[in-house]
């Protein structure tokens, strides 16, 4: 005998910003309850030890508040890069390579130029430079979808290996000191070309360029013609062109603008923090500032947020490795169950679960 | 005398939400009797369907087959007990054959006897007189075919009542009438029949019964041959509507279009317009009848500058003794000439309108670009939102929601309304009134003789004959891809432009 099924789903209407908050919320709470369960179970530890160590490990001393801050903002100008590309539907999984590009036109400007022109303007050719370096690199996969229909989101990801070899290709020219395979820190001596501390803060400048990004980014996307236009290629290639707007044209200034931002951060890498440059410079970031720019729905307002949420559980995971000896997979798989139980919220805000009547 | 019924629902009720699809629907089907449904859209008659065929699952109620109170949690508990439902779209492989796509899915033996299987096939087509050659590919054929090809594959598998969605919308009359035969031997063999559809003469003309539901009630069921065309619409709509449609006299018709010799052709270079010529007159209402594919999409795109045009020209008269040409230009560059063509497109939530913005957003969709600023002014757009939803009584929330959460009445108004709003010299329209409700559209086709009686050269598709007959000045039919006859819309018969509609042969043009 067939049974009556218990539940059925149905597709929200609407909701209140106070439920989607407790949703969110229930969700935190339900992934560091089976992040406990995992930690008590495989390791037979103080579940709550442990997240203290992860809350000491990202905001544990001033040294280690501003590493975040620093981190986060990486994160966030890359999102912020990605974030007209997704809205536009173009899948741009290739941010890790614009990245790259953008640090090594940074790098080649710091070690070439460091000794011809003033450290204002070697700044300024270093910021222009990279972003015209990602922009190369985002606008070629862009260049092939609008002429030929070419798959971009398979073009980006290629683009990717191509920046890697670029830079291990000029590693062997920059290698110091010789025979280490690797740059080394760029300029120590003289700091040129690194962006300057400001009443002693390191940082200074890198809050005040993504800052500028940011909100930058949401009014384009939010007030602008052009954002206007990102978003309705975004919905439908036929409403678009019906609109009168010429898609390609719009595929191609969109990805360029994103391209670039992606360079900018490959800039504040290499001259705001590392002052140098290694294959390994972006470190997967160009992916995970994708699910950054989702999970805000590209307002980039909420994507400082949850880039903040993503480095925080990276540095407490750092800390939790040494200060517990445990492996840094070991974060890997708490941040894992974390972002499941987020992306799962995303369901309870679109759907709700119903008991069936009787 | 007490009678099984094949089907019986009993107080069924389904909810998306807040929204009450079916509330409380009783229905039954008597073994060889054909039942019609009928509702306008959004009265819930799919959804119902939807249960019957496992699709949803009714949140309250009963469903009785052969007298026994069953389980319908799948299409596949809907299949075992002998439902089957032909959808508006087709569900066919296109590259198998008519007898491979028949029996996809069943099981059988390792050994594949085509041969059998092919006999079986005819032997059913004989039984109820279809026509159908089981060897032929789904690609090669017509939609009717494809239709009937859908109906056996119900039959072979054992299925003794069958759901037909619409199943005339995309026929011809004399397809209809075909089908309809078939139903009713179909009928006599004992099988049940629930044919949902729109058009009232059908219904007179084929079924036995007739159950009615109005936003998601069941209102009545009637005996076909005590119901009238009004008796149904009333109970149909809720109240007495006026069922004719205005047409006035175009007032001095001036040439306003001229397609010659336009050729269009799709990507894989098939010839999807053929040499149409076509005069269009400010003024008046021209109709573009035809089947579903016969080029009419291609038409009023290649006009619009959505379609390259591969061969003839199009060319727009804005005033006596002026000419501007139009073809293969896109839709910035025939606005920056001035040329003011509003278009209604068929795909009104996937071309004409953005789902998931609001009014204010949708509305500008057509006008952004005015002005010199980098940044949208939503000022405007926003008060022309707030007016056309007040003249079109457009029911929403707010013009701040989003447009993909309307219903689909008041989408088409949210566009249409757009489209005039631009105050054009040709307007052109394409199937505006499907899937909308009896009262909004006859709301939309004044909106159209509005147009018309300001001296716009109104250009609709309309895929229901009868409203074409009663709407338009001039009637173009359109017939895989060649204009096969223009004709008065006064003095024209329904078979005659059914008739056209069927007509291929080179150069069957016969302008006035």
């Amino acid at each position: 005998m067939n049974k009556e099924p218990m539940f059925h789903m149905s597709k929200r209407e609407s909701i209140t910003l106070g439920k989607r908050i407790m949703i969110y919320v229930a969700a935190i709470l339900l992934a560091l309850i089976v992040c406990a369960a995992v930690i008590v179970g495989l390791v037979h530890m103080n579940p709550l030890g442990v997240y203290k160590a992860i809350f000491d490990g990202a905001l544990g001393s001033s040294r280690r508040i501003w590493i975040t801050i620093r981190d986060t903002l990486v994160l966030l100008c890359i999102a912020v890069g990605l974030a007209p590309a997704f809205k536009m539907r173009f899948w741009n999984i290739g941010a890790e390579g614009q990245v790259l590009i953008g640090g090594v036109v940074s790098a080649a400007c710091m070690i070439y130029l460091s000794d011809k022109v003033p450290n204002v303007v070697l700044i300024l050719l270093m910021l222009a430079g990279s972003a015209i370096g990602g922009l190369i690199w985002g606008l070629i996969p862009t260049f092939f979808k609008a002429h030929w229909n070419t798959n971009e989101t398979l073009f980006t990801l290629m683009m990717n290996y191509v920046a890697m070899q670029v830079v291990t290709f000029c590693i062997c020219f920059w290698e110091n000191p010789k025979g280490s395979n690797s740059v080394g820190i760029i300029n120590q001596a003289t700091q040129a070309g690194w962006l300057p501390s400001v009443a002693g803060n390191a940082y200074f400048w890198n809050v005040v360029i993504v800052t500028i990004l940011t909100v930058a980014m949401f009014i384009y996307l939010k007030y602008s013609k052009q954002g206007y236009e990102v978003a309705v290629v975004g919905e439908s290639d036929s409403t678009a062109r019906y609109a009168g707007i010429n898609v390609s044209k719009v595929m191609l200034r969109t990805m360029a603008i994103s391209g670039a931002i992606c360079g900018i951060a490959g800039f504040i890498l290499v001259s705001g923090s590392a002052h140098t440059i290694s294959t390994s410079t972006a470190n997967g970031r160009g992916f995970t500032a994708i699910i950054v720019a989702w999970m805000a729905k590209f307002n980039t307002f909420i994507m400082i947020l949850i880039a903040f949420g993503l480095v925080f559980m990276e540095k407490g995971a750092t800390q939790i490795a040494s200060q517990y000896g445990l492996n840094e997979n070991a974060s890997s798989i708490m941040l894992g169950i974390i972002l499941f139980f987020l992306l799962g919220a995303e369901f309870f805000i679109n759907y709700k679960i119903e008991r069936n009547r009787k | 005398m007490e009678q099984t019924y094949a089907i019986e629902l009993h107080n069924i009720t389904k909810r998306f939400g807040s929204v009450t699809a079916n509330e409380k629907v009783d229905l039954e089907v008597k073994k060889g009797e054909i039942l019609c449904l009928l509702g306008e859209n959004g009265s819930g008659k799919t959804t119902l369907m939807n249960m019957i065929s496992g699709i949803y699952y009714p949140d309250e109620g009963m469903i009785k087959v052969d007298g026994r109170e069953v389980r319908i949690r799948s299409p596949k508990d809907s299949f075992d007990l002998g439902i089957g439902m032909v959808h508006q779209h087709f569900k066919l492989v296109d590259i198998l054959t008519a007898a491979e796509n028949i029996i996809l899915g069943l099981p059988g033996k390792q050994i594949l006897n085509m041969k059998q299987v092919n006999k079986e096939i005819l032997e059913l087509a004989v039984k109820y007189g279809f026509e159908i050659d089981p060897k032929k590919k789904i690609y090669q054929m017509s939609v009717s075919e494809k239709q009937t090809v859908e109906i056996i594959k119900l039959l072979y598998r054992g299925a003794r009542i069958l759901i037909l969605d619409e199943p005339t919308a995309v026929l011809t009359p004399q397809e209809a009438d075909r089908l309809f035969e078939v139903l009713k031997n179909m009928k006599k063999d004992g099988c049940s029949i629930i044919l949902i559809t729109h058009k009232l003469h059908e219904v007179l003309s084929v079924s036995d019964r007739v159950s009615i539901l109005r936003k998601g009630l069941y209102i009545d069921t009637v005996k076909t041959s005590e119901a009238t065309v009004e008796s149904l619409t009333e109970m149909m709509v809720g109240a007495k509507v006026e069922l004719n449609i205005d047409r006035p006299e175009p007032v001095n018709p001036v040439k306003r279009l001229e397609l010659k010799n336009v050729t269009c052709k799709d990507i894989n270079e098939v010839v999807t317009l053929d040499h149409a010529d076509l005069t269009v007159y400010g003024g008046e209402i021209l109709g573009i009848a035809g089947i579903s594919g016969g080029g009419q999409k291609e038409l009023l795109e290649a006009i619009a500058g959505l379609q390259p045009v591969s061969e003839g020209s199009i060319t727009f008269y804005p005033e006596e003794n002026q000419s501007k040409e139009i073809a293969n230009l896109d839709v910035a560059d025939i606005r920056a000439l001035g040329v003011r063509l509003a278009f209604v497109p068929e795909d009104r939530l996937g071309m004409g309108l953005v789902g998931s913005m609001d009014m204010t957003d949708n509305i500008m969709l057509r006008s952004y670009q005015r002005g010199k600023s980098n940044f949208l002014d939503r000022k405007t757009p926003g008060e022309l939102a707030q007016k056309i939803k007040d003249q079109l009584e457009i029911v929403t929330p707010s013009i701040s929601a989003p447009v993909g959460q309307m219903s689909g009445g008041n989408v088409q108004k949210v566009l249409v309304g757009r489209e005039i709003a631009q105050k054009p010299k040709v307007l052109m329209v394409a199937y505006p009134t499907r899937g909308i409700d009896i009262n909004s559209s006859y709301a939309i086709y004044n909106l159209l003789n509005e147009q018309k009686k300001k001296g716009v050269a109104v250009i609709c598709v309309i895929e229901d004959l009868d409203v074409l007959l009663e709407l338009c000045d001039r009637i173009a039919v359109l017939c895989g891809g060649q204009i096969t006859g223009v004709l008065d819309g006064r003095t024209a018969k329904k078979d005659e432009v059914g008739v056209l509609m069927t007509k291929h042969e080179k150069g069957g043009v016969s302008h006035e």
